[in-house]
């Protein structure tokens, strides 16, 4: 596959980490680094902005000259809270991109929709590359898209669920409708998950549970690297869809032999 | 994954994707389909360049009857058992160009006519009282004659008796239709009549509409002015048929991708001889037409396929399972027609001379539901009801 291109940056792999499920100690940064990936999401509330104490520090622990550190907005349960989580980013360490959760229900942790686009529509207009986290809804997806976002990051299940491409339906529109990247987040529980999703043509997957919390975490983070990149391999070999059974049923185009 | 998708966000308007599909690589491209790839693309449902060149292609010709298994239902499952019915209103057959298939055509020597607000209004009424609901204006090239103002003022008093009201006419910028969606039009049909730009500048030597690109611009400018329903088409017999339907896919699926909010219907009008218009240069047969709607169905499972009384009762009964959804019926095609009798020039002889209850009747008899009335233009409005 050609290499993936999102907010006018190459990426070279197509899984992307999200940290919120590690520590902050090596096996994050040993986990990443098997993984090969090139974008890594870190929640804004977990990092030392001031520059101060750094044994605690995602950041201190991420080479991010190999890597695209992207904040997201973790916490946030408006609009107007990730945008101001957004703009400290930017103010703070300079990030321009950021990923936009708006989780207000603390059970399920299902993004906010409107809310969601709010904080896309805002933060674009000023510049951000922004990547919203979204529920598989196609609409909105289409929305987020006339907002000005970079990418759409639907959910394949509820988050840290491990089940798999469970909106496949939702999001095998979401991938024919779309006009930019659609990388797929949340839900992913396996390696064969995120090869499924790259297969029916999502651009990217983000995976963070699953890597965080297997026993060895930076093996898993290997299988996962290797999976998508099998898949993609798979997608450039054009599979044959199965076979329908045939239908049996009265000719529609006889009468083009009855004039002859 | 390889379809339109990494052309979409960058592309200005669909003549930058054309840029990338001349017409010898389109020629070339659709030679090149075998049958495999034909009977894989109607499996699969594939909406890649690959899987539509390869449904118009000649390697696709012996797949008919699987093609129009799978199209009759696809179209069943998406509209259910409905044909819908439209009447055209010719208001004016004035026109600045000399299409020279037309034969409304600046140089042709018909009677011309362009009917007052109050003449156009009695054609509606008789529609109306006919039982059609949704009605398409259709009108020359002629800005003068029915300026954009007359449309306006037609339209918001054809509210009143249609629930939806479209427009065939001269091409407008983006705050021309919006004033129409405004008015209460709801519809866009304009055809680019063909898709090769050389056949395009043979076939429309002067007049406003010699530029092709605006012509093909003006459909964006009506989908980005909000009108929902927007009619592409192109005309057959003017160049050949497969890089037509080839080009009208990649239109549709371009549209439906940009302008989200608007449907999609594509027409299939088989050029007849009209007076002082010349014979069709490309012949169309009705096996061609049969494989241009059920590939175009293939790959466009949600847009609405339009057939006109340009066909023959007989063969629009035999289309109307296979993908068609909308038909018009009972066709005048002179301004002043319906009520007026014949006092001006037709734009193209009409084949299928039903009324609108014999085709009711016929349509029934197929084991379709005729629907005449799908929409209501006071959605649109508001309503004086508010949340709160």
């Amino acid at each position: 596959m050609e290499p993936l291109v999102i907010g006018g940056r190459k990426f070279n792999s197509r899984l992307f980490i999200g940290t919120g499920k590690f520590g902050a100690g090596d096996i994050m940064s040993r986990a990443v680094r098997a993984s090969g990936t090139e974008l890594v999401t870190v929640a804004l509330r977990r990092v030392e902005l001031s520059g101060g104490e750094k044994d605690d520090d995602l950041l201190g622990r991420l080479d991010s000259e190999s890597v695209l550190i992207v904040p997201n907005t973790s916490g946030a349960r408006t609009a107007e809270e990730a945008v101001r989580i957004a703009r400290l980013a930017r103010a703070a360490g300079g990030y321009e991109w950021v990923k936009i959760e708006v989780v207000p229900d603390p059970d399920y942790l299902l993004p906010d929709g409107p809310e969601t686009l709010k904080a896309t529509e805002v933060l674009a207009a000023e510049g951000f590359n922004v990547m919203p986290y979204v529920n598989a809804d196609p609409v909105l997806c289409l929305r987020l898209v006339e907002a000005g976002a970079v990418t759409v990051m639907p959910l394949g299940a509820p988050i840290g669920t491990n089940r798999g491409l469970r909106t496949r339906d939702m999001l095998e529109i979401i991938i024919e409708q779309a006009t930019i990247p659609v990388v797929v987040d949340a839900g992913l529980g396996k390696p064969s998950h995120a090869a499924d999703a790259i297969e029916m043509g999502a651009d990217a997957v983000l995976v963070n549970t699953a890597v965080a919390t297997a026993g060895d975490p930076v093996g898993m983070a290997q299988a996962f690297a290797r999976a998508v990149s099998s898949a993609e391999l798979a997608v450039d070999a054009a599979p044959r869809e199965p076979r329908r059974p045939a239908e049996a049923s009265s000719p529609l185009t006889g009468f083009l032999r009855d004039d002859a | 994954m390889i379809g339109l998708r990494s052309t979409k966000n960058t592309t200005e308007d669909f003549s930058e994707i054309l840029k990338q599909w001349p017409i010898g690589r389109v020629r070339d491209f659709i030679g090149r389909r075998t049958s495999a790839e034909a009977g894989a693309a109607i499996e699969s449902l594939g909406r890649t360049p690959v899987d539509l060149a390869a449904l118009v292609s000649p390697a696709a010709s012996g797949l008919l009857e699987p093609m129009a298994q799978r199209s009759a239902g696809l179209t069943r499952r998406r509209f259910g058992n409905i044909l819908q019915f439209y009447a055209p209103l010719y208001v004016s057959n004035y026109c600045r160009n000399f299409c020279r298939y037309c034969g409304f055509n600046r140089g042709a020597d018909v009677r011309r006519r362009a009917l007052t607000v109050d003449e156009a209004m009695a054609d509606a009424e008789y529609l109306s009282s006919e039982g059609f609901r949704h009605i398409l204006l259709v009108s020359g090239e002629d800005p003068s004659r029915v300026p954009p103002e007359y449309f306006e003022n037609l339209i918001t008093l054809l509210c009143d008796r249609f629930a939806s009201i479209s427009i065939e006419i001269y091409p407008l910028d983006r705050d021309g239709y919006l004033r129409l969606v405004d008015a209460g039009a709801d519809g866009l049909t304009l055809y680019q009549e063909t898709y090769d730009p050389l056949v395009y500048t043979r076939m429309h030597p002067a007049g406003p509409k010699k530029d092709f690109r605006s012509r093909l611009r003006a459909i964006e400018c009506g989908a980005a002015a909000g009108m929902q329903s927007l009619g592409i088409g192109a005309l057959l017999g003017l160049s050949s048929w497969r890089e037509e339907a080839f080009y009208i896919g990649m239109h549709a699926l371009y549209l439906q991708r940009r302008y989200w909010r608007s449907h999609v219907s594509v027409s299939f009008p088989r050029m007849r001889r009209a007076a002082g218009g010349i014979a069709p240069q490309r012949s169309v047969d009705d096996s061609a037409l049969v494989q241009m709607i059920c590939a175009l169905r293939l790959i466009l499972p949600d847009a609405g396929l339009v057939l006109s009384t340009r066909e023959s009762a007989r063969l629009r009964d035999n289309l109307l399972p296979i993908g068609i959804t909308r038909l018009s019926a009972a066709s005048v095609t002179e301004p002043g027609g319906y009520v007026g009798g014949r006092r001006s020039g037709t734009q193209f002889e009409v084949q299928d001379k039903r009324s609108l209850r014999e085709m009711a009747d016929a349509v029934k008899e197929r084991g379709f539901d005729p629907v005449l009335k799908d929409w209501d233009a006071a959605y649109r409005y508001d309503q004086g009801v508010s949340p709160q």
